[in-house]
């Protein structure tokens, strides 16, 4: 009987999950513990200086730095006369190593096959160009505009939303400086109440770019610190709010469902939201999928950020996004100050993947 | 997390459940799926070809000369296959004869390292160490007051200078000495493997502290590139251990499998919540029986035995069983259940309520309520519940700052629980 204590966690669980239907509610808990915070840190010199916002960086620039695994595999299948089964294999196995996914590989992968069973692609080269031009063209047609309609009234309202640790804050500081470098008046709303600091964060991002900036007590509802926001900028007639969100994971029902409540709570103050932005890791695997499906049904997600992408990390997933969500990639964070910060392209970004 | 993979693997399994023996043709067929499984789950290519040749070694040789059905052969290969990809044993923490013991935290930008840092120093001040933090992350703006929230939360001091992170390393591993405390924790800014210079700064706050255990913060979401982040930090710094951050997710965690398997390092511990204390030493031959859908039974047992008292457990089995559990056992066992971490994680533990519990949301503040209303009831209530009526439910409820529907619906799942606990009852082997 020694395993019987088991049956005793079990019934505590049975009843547990039955009462939980009913009072489910939060479940990051009250407020955090008000120990007073320790005396802030004065900010670093290391990147202190506002970074003056020249012409983005170019996708080459950047990238350059890790490429190497198409443009090995590209080099191995070139290197053969004829397409035989190790040039699948390359290909496969450098697609798959960029993170984009079995079924798109294999769905692209088979679609040459047919053209080269039909004779229409008969060399290594003519092989390789077509996936080029067939991964580009999966990308192609997006509008990757920042959406910004005046007309729908003032402020414009951008959300930010993701997973713990994908780049939100960073993301956010980087577009508030480019959209004041473009002549507009921002106004950041401290929506992460959650993670330690994150206000202060965003806080130092707001005097280095010279935004305004909005902030709520740790552990206050986000969305009050939005609609706060969103009512201070209409009042001070400024153009565009940009909300900052805790990350979570898409997997915490009752942080979607506060998210949720985000989006629905920003335009209940004057203006519009136009663009809910999710930032996804390039270093993120499959899971990225699985991320924006959960938050774009939670949000209606209108782009993403795909953020350190001047990493090693090729970002592949984001074919998955596009091609099965339908959800255009907008924005691309390739370093850390803020003029790091460019839009999508899709032709330099596959051309990337290839190039030595 | 891994549901899926164990979901993928079982469907294989179950296609051979028909079959008598393991023909060529068969593991062909299995290693096709068990790729795409281990692709989707975000294992390395070239982890998962090195993976695929051991398993069909053993698989195609071993097959004629056993008994055992297919579907067992094929569970108990990839099984052990790989508890042996995600490290054999547990990494013993160990301490430094001269005190402090150092631990040094690294990895890419937000892969949750000051988090873990965190979670980490708090499971030595468990361990009755006496950590201390040093924040070296002087990049990203705040993290060294993130860090001195974390560390006021969970009462460890945290000491952090500005300037030049290897100088505050180097005061920090000072104070620690002063001051007597015997573990360290340092955490690093979040870098890029491929940035030559942030990667020489680390090198020279390892070579400042000399770190007893250096840990690469991994995200459970990482995909292909964990391998590259993996061995470029392992050329820097030599690596000791993973830490495995955000496993409460839903990503399968392939990542976890490819670094071991490319670095050889043991992952040490993994975070499965956003709470302080989901934290816990990684077990790899548990996770190997979760991957393949045993849930992490041997987690539990452990967990368990250090808060049970194991005759005490034994009277109140036994109760259960025979259906005299009163509601004040149960309160009782909730206690229990508290003390064993977040209550999630203790449920998701147990075999084949995970994906039960995929959609509820159970938070700590549910026990709380659970607990208020019966707290809320007179003994001879909880003794009887069959007794509460209208009246006592009314004020039930009103003591407990709940709603009648809750004390009721308590009541209701109570009373079934016992049902069911008396079937089980009888279903259980004598003693």
């Amino acid at each position: 009987m020694n395993d019987l204590w088991i049956y005793v966690a079990v019934a505590a669980a049975v009843l547990v999950v039955g009462g939980a239907v009913v009072v489910a509610r939060r479940s990051r808990g009250g407020p955090a513990p008000s120990a007073p915070a320790a005396p802030v840190a004065p900010a670093p010199a290391t990147i202190d200086a506002p970074a003056p916002v020249a012409a983005p960086p170019s996708f080459r620039d950047r990238l350059a730095r890790a490429r190497g695994v198409f443009a090995s595999a590209t080099t191995g299948v070139l290197r053969r006369s004829a397409i035989d089964q190790s040039t699948w294999h390359d290909l496969e196995e450098a697609m798959l190593r960029a993170d984009l996914g079995v079924k798109v590989t294999t769905s692209l992968l088979d679609s040459l096959r047919d053209r080269v069973k039909r004779r229409e692609i008969t060399d290594p080269a003519a092989l390789i160009s077509a996936l080029r031009v067939d991964m580009a063209s999966r990308l192609a047609g997006a509008d990757r505009s920042l959406g910004f309609d005046a007309s729908r009234g003032t402020p414009n309202i951008w959300l930010m939303v993701g997973v713990n640790g994908a780049g939100k804050t960073t993301s956010l500081a980087k577009i508030a400086a480019q959209q004041i470098a473009q002549g507009r008046s921002v106004l950041m709303a401290a929506g992460d109440t959650f993670r330690a600091a994150a206000g202060e964060q965003l806080e130092t991002w707001a005097t280095r770019t010279g935004a305004a900036i909005v902030r709520g007590a740790e552990g206050a509802d986000p969305s009050s610190v939005v609609f706060d926001g969103v009512q201070s900028a209409a009042a001070r007639n400024i153009d565009l709010v940009l909300a900052d969100t805790a990350g979570r994971l898409q997997t915490n029902t009752n942080l979607m469902d506060e998210l949720r409540k985000v989006r629905r709570v920003a335009e209940k103050a004057a203006g519009a939201v136009t663009e809910v932005l999710l930032v996804i890791d390039a270093t993120t695997g499959q899971n990225g999928l699985v991320q924006a499906r959960q938050f774009a049904e939670a949000t209606q997600v209108t782009g993403v950020v795909l953020t350190k992408l001047d990493g090693s990390a090729k970002g592949g997933i984001v074919f998955a996004i596009e091609t099965e969500l339908g959800i255009p990639v907008k924005l691309v964070g390739l370093g850390e100050t803020v003029a790091d910060l460019a839009r999508f392209e899709p032709e330099e970004f596959v051309s990337a993947l290839f190039d030595e | 997390m891994f549901e899926s993979l164990s979901d993928r693997l079982g469907a294989v399994v179950g296609k051979l459940r028909n079959r008598g023996r393991l023909s060529a043709a068969d593991v062909d067929e299995i290693l096709g799926e068990i790729r795409t499984a281990l692709l989707e789950a975000d294992v390395n290519v070239t982890v998962v070809r090195n993976v695929l040749a051991r398993i069909r070694e053993k698989a195609v040789g071993v097959d004629v000369s056993k008994a055992l059905d297919p579907a067992q052969q094929v569970v108990k290969i990839v099984h052990a296959e790989l508890i042996g990809l995600l490290g054999g044993e547990a990494l013993k923490i160990t301490y430094a004869s001269q005190p402090p013991t150092v631990v040094l935290m690294a990895g890419l930008q937000g892969s949750g390292k000051t988090t873990s840092a965190a979670k980490l120093a708090s499971w030595f001040k468990k361990q009755g160490r006496q950590p201390m933090l040093v924040g070296a992350d002087l990049q990203r703006p705040a993290a060294v007051e993130q860090l001195r929230v974390l560390g006021s939360q969970i009462g460890v001091p945290v000491f952090s200078a500005p300037g030049d992170p290897v100088e505050t390393a180097r005061l920090g591993l000072e104070e620690a000495r002063r001051l007597g405390r015997n573990v360290l924790v340092v955490d690093t800014a979040g870098r890029l493997a491929i940035d030559a210079e942030m990667m020489d700064q680390v090198r020279r706050i390892s070579e400042t502290v000399q770190p007893r255990y250096t840990f690469l913060v991994v995200d459970a979401m990482t995909g292909q590139d964990a391998v590259t982040v993996a061995e470029a930090f392992n050329a820097t710094l030599s690596i000791d251990g993973v830490i495995l951050s955000k496993l409460d997710g839903d990503a399968r965690g392939g990542a976890a499998l490819s670094v071991k398997e490319v670095i050889g390092k043991p992952i040490a511990f993994a975070a499965t919540g956003e709470k302080l204390d989901a934290f816990e030493q990684f077990h790899p031959d548990r996770m190997a029986g979760r991957i393949l859908g045993m849930g992490d039974m041997l987690s539990l047992i452990e967990q368990a035995e250090q808060v049970f008292e194991k005759e005490e457990a034994e009277k109140t089995a036994k109760k259960l069983v025979s259906g005299k559990f009163t509601l004040d056992d149960f309160l009782d066992q909730l206690q229990q259940l508290k003390k064993m971490g977040p209550v999630q994680n203790v449920l998701g533990m147990l075999p084949g309520v995970g994906a039960q519990l995929k959609g509820a949301e159970i938070g700590d503040d549910q026990v709380q309520r659970t607990e208020a209303i019966i707290r809320s009831m007179t003994p001879e209530e909880r003794e009887n519940p069959s007794i509460i009526n209208g009246s006592r439910r009314t004020r039930i409820a009103k003591g407990s700052g709940t709603q009648v529907q809750d004390v009721n619906r308590l009541v209701k799942q109570f009373g079934e629980m016992q049902k069911m606990m008396k079937q089980f009852g009888g279903r259980l082997p004598p003693r």
